[in-house]
């Protein structure tokens, strides 16, 4: 599904990832953990196609292609899908109108039709119901005054309507409170299927009682320090990241 | 989106009910002005005494003018003796086959959804079928006629109802407003002419939304429409395909009035030519247009979308006069590459319990300047008035510019004036959620500018919305890199 072969990333002249090695197959959960600055969401925004990262070596293959000659919109519609640590507020446009666009988009882009409005509310309702999102939030403009466990919940939403192939979860967990998380890992969970695969980016092992991890990354200042099962969570949380400087000097 | 290209589709593709067509000579003046030059143009309208009168009026008014220079605007020098005021409208077609034209030009008209034979007259390509049907003209006006509304040009108000023009005409606009609207009634060509009478309620949308004929409405046009007592009507005006006009400086003066419990809506999208990347060429508008609430609790409503022009200078306003009377703005100017707009409203309140609504949303891209420029001035004897006042601005990028001038003159106690105004910025962050779900970045600044207007879009009669929302999102493409 997803390979990436010694990628270093630079932002405004500073290295932030200094050579990442990551093997995904169909259908895994890879849990990347790691303390704050060590690169985690950087990570998601450079496989994203997000643009103000400059690639200074390494190949990222999604699907056999190579994904960083892909612009951002075509690898969403190729399957990959963010699920953002800041869902930005877009005023003044419905989210119900931003998520249908959204939904045809990549039918087109399959060479789909685009759905009918009968269609498109039937899904609407069906996974909104998924992750309990309050049904007039899609009446309002995206992200726009919602609380932080909205905005969360409605980027699993999104993410339902868009069935990835591979889903980035950036921090899905910070601003959530312990009945939220339980609901958007339900969520996550639910859309669990032999050809998706997820990436959860966390900064604490708590969601990955829930969301459980075939695969767990350290990242620390830039590099996977360490790999292991879902233990390897248990472990980092009684240690602490202190426990890594020691570790991976 | 898929539900708007197949409004715009049957939009595009009907026929232009509404519209007419103007008699036009087909000879032309020498260029320059002076009072010999307006005598002839009376002359070769056959115009009664008083026209004649009102325009050289009008012509000495302005001799004494300068050119006004307080709008935030860079104007070259316009040498008025190098202008043909008076010309034969009718274009020769330029081209053989829509293969001759800008490839550009034609995208865009392919993007409008533009029907092909409409496409080859806006480029001026010679077409064999007059498209304009005859017996629709007839038919529209009969509908009117029974109803005793007067839809005409200019030219045929003046010949078929003299005392109405005479009457109604400089009223809201007196020749001496301003540099160009005296310059206007000096040598205007021809225009709309519109009277609803008492108590009629007009059936249909009035429109000089035409865009064939269009090319023939000339770069002093003047409208003027007149709603008596208890009566209503909405009139659009404009075209949202790219207007391109060998005349680079037009100066229209539009005049409202508006009698007891009358209603007037008016609305405008206008797109003339801009002038290219490099801001070269391009149209310089400069336009006078007022309504006046004459009566008591009557409305006047306008409504624009500006995309177009190299200069735009537009300050839609309404006098509200009658006690109760009720003004409104409401208005969306987008300025790209090295366009400049001042465009605002005024509105002054003399009548008592007057009430005036000003939405200005401009959206600034590329190398523009955009300025919202309003005068709020509620007079001493407009007791308990009211303003509410929001202007908001956008940027694309940062080498754009965005000003608001807020005038606000209160001359009593118990009015209450509001002003409410924000900036914002189309963020990159924004962009890419909108990538990230598939949407490229042209439809994501569409999408967003399109809600940022969308309280001013809302206002515009259907068909118009939906033109304009795609018009909105084609002036701005290429401003996000």
């Amino acid at each position: 599904m997803l390979t990436i072969k010694n990628l270093r990333v630079a932002i405004e002249g500073k290295e932030i990832l200094k050579g990442i090695n990551l093997e995904i197959k169909a259908g895994e959960v890879h849990a990347i953990m790691g303390p704050n600055g060590s690169g985690k969401s950087t990570l998601g925004n450079v496989l994203a196609g997000k643009e103000e990262y400059e690639i200074l070596e390494g190949e990222i293959l999604y699907e056999g292609e190579d994904l960083l000659e892909l612009s951002a919109e075509d690898r969403a519609r190729k399957g990959l899908f963010l699920g953002f640590q800041y869902p930005v507020e877009i005023p003044g446009v419905p989210m119900v109108n931003f998520i249908k666009t959204s939904v045809n988009e990549h039918r087109k882009f399959k060479g789909l039709e685009p759905l009918t409005a009968g269609e498109f509310l039937k899904l609407m309702r069906e996974k909104k119901e998924l992750v309990h999102l309050d049904s007039q939030l899609t009446n309002r403009s995206v992200n726009e005054g919602f609380s932080g466990g909205e905005k969360k919940k409605n980027e699993i939403f999104q993410m339902a309507m868009l069935e990835p192939k591979l889903a980035i979860l950036d921090e899905t967990d910070s601003g959530l409170d312990i009945d939220a998380l339980r609901i958007v890992s339900d969520g996550v969970n639910a859309l669990k299927h032999p050809e998706r695969s997820t990436i959860v980016i966390t900064h604490y092992q708590r969601l990955l009682e829930y969301i459980v991890p075939d695969h767990v990354h350290v990242l620390y200042q830039g590099k996977i320090v360490k790999s292991a099962g879902k233990e390897l969570a248990l472990e980092l949380e009684e240690k602490g990241y202190d426990w890594l400087k020691t570790h991976s000097l | 989106m898929e539900e708007q290209d197949k409004i715009l589709h049957e939009v595009t593709s009907q026929e232009y009910k509404f519209g007419f067509v103007s008699d036009f000579e087909s000879e032309s003046i020498p260029k320059g002005l002076n009072e010999d030059v307006i005598r002839l143009i009376s002359a070769k309208k056959n115009e009664p005494e008083f026209m004649l009168q009102f325009r050289l009026d009008a012509y000495r008014k302005w001799l004494k003018m300068p050119m006004p220079d307080w709008a935030y605007l860079k104007i070259p020098p316009i040498d008025f003796q190098e202008i043909i005021y008076y010309s034969a409208p009718k274009k020769k077609p330029q081209y053989e086959s829509l293969d001759e034209v800008d490839p550009d030009l034609i995208e865009t008209f392919n993007k409008l959804g533009i029907p092909l034979e409409e496409q080859k007259v806006l480029a001026g390509v010679a077409v064999d079928a007059v498209i304009d049907s005859v017996s629709v003209k007839t038919t529209f006006k009969e509908t009117l006629a029974e109803k005793g509304v007067i839809f005409c040009s200019f030219s045929e108000a003046v010949k078929e109802h003299p005392d109405l023009v005479k009457k109604y005409l400089g009223m809201s606009v007196p020749t001496s407003d301003n540099f160009f609207a005296a310059l206007n009634s000096a040598v205007f060509s021809d225009g709309s002419f519109c009277y609803i009478p008492k108590g009629v309620r007009c059936p249909m949308e009035l429109s000089t939304y035409f865009r064939i004929n269009a090319a023939g409405t000339g770069q002093f046009e003047r409208t003027l429409i007149v709603a008596e007592d208890e009566s209503y009507v909405s009139y659009l005006e404009g075209c949202t395909a790219p207007m391109r006009d060998e005349n680079q400086l037009h100066a229209a003066v539009v005049e409202i009035i508006a009698m007891d419990r009358a209603e007037v809506k008016y609305s405008t999208v206008q797109n003339w030519y801009p002038g290219n990347k490099e801001g070269k060429g391009g149209v310089y508008n400069f336009v006078t247009k007022r309504g006046i609430c004459r009566g008591e609790s009557s409305k006047i409503s306008w409504t624009q979308v500006e995309t177009g022009s190299a200069i735009t200078w537009k300050y839609p306003s309404v006098i509200m006069m009658g006690d109760n009377s009720v003004g409104e703005f409401n208005s969306v100017a987008v300025t790209n590459n090295h366009q400049q707009a001042d465009t605002g409203t005024k509105m002054i309140h003399i009548g008592k319990n007057t009430k005036s609504t000003i939405v200005s949303k401009g959206i600034s891209a590329g190398l523009s300047d955009n300025s919202y420029r309003g005068l709020v001035k509620v007079l001493p004897g407009a007791v308990n008035a009211r303003n509410f006042s929001q202007c908001d601005s956008l940027l694309l990028g940062s080498t754009c510019g965005a000003h608001t001038f807020p005038y606000i003159e209160v001359g009593n106690k118990s009015s209450i004036v509001e002003h409410e105004a924000t900036t914002s910025k189309i963020g990159e962050d924004q962009i890419f959620y909108c990538n990230q779900r598939g949407i490229s970045t042209e439809d994501a600044i569409g999408m967003i500018v399109n809600g940022y207007a969308k309280e001013v879009l809302n206002k515009l009669p259907m068909e118009f919305a939906v033109e304009a929302q795609k018009l909105l999102a084609i002036s701005l493409e290429g401003s996000v890199g």
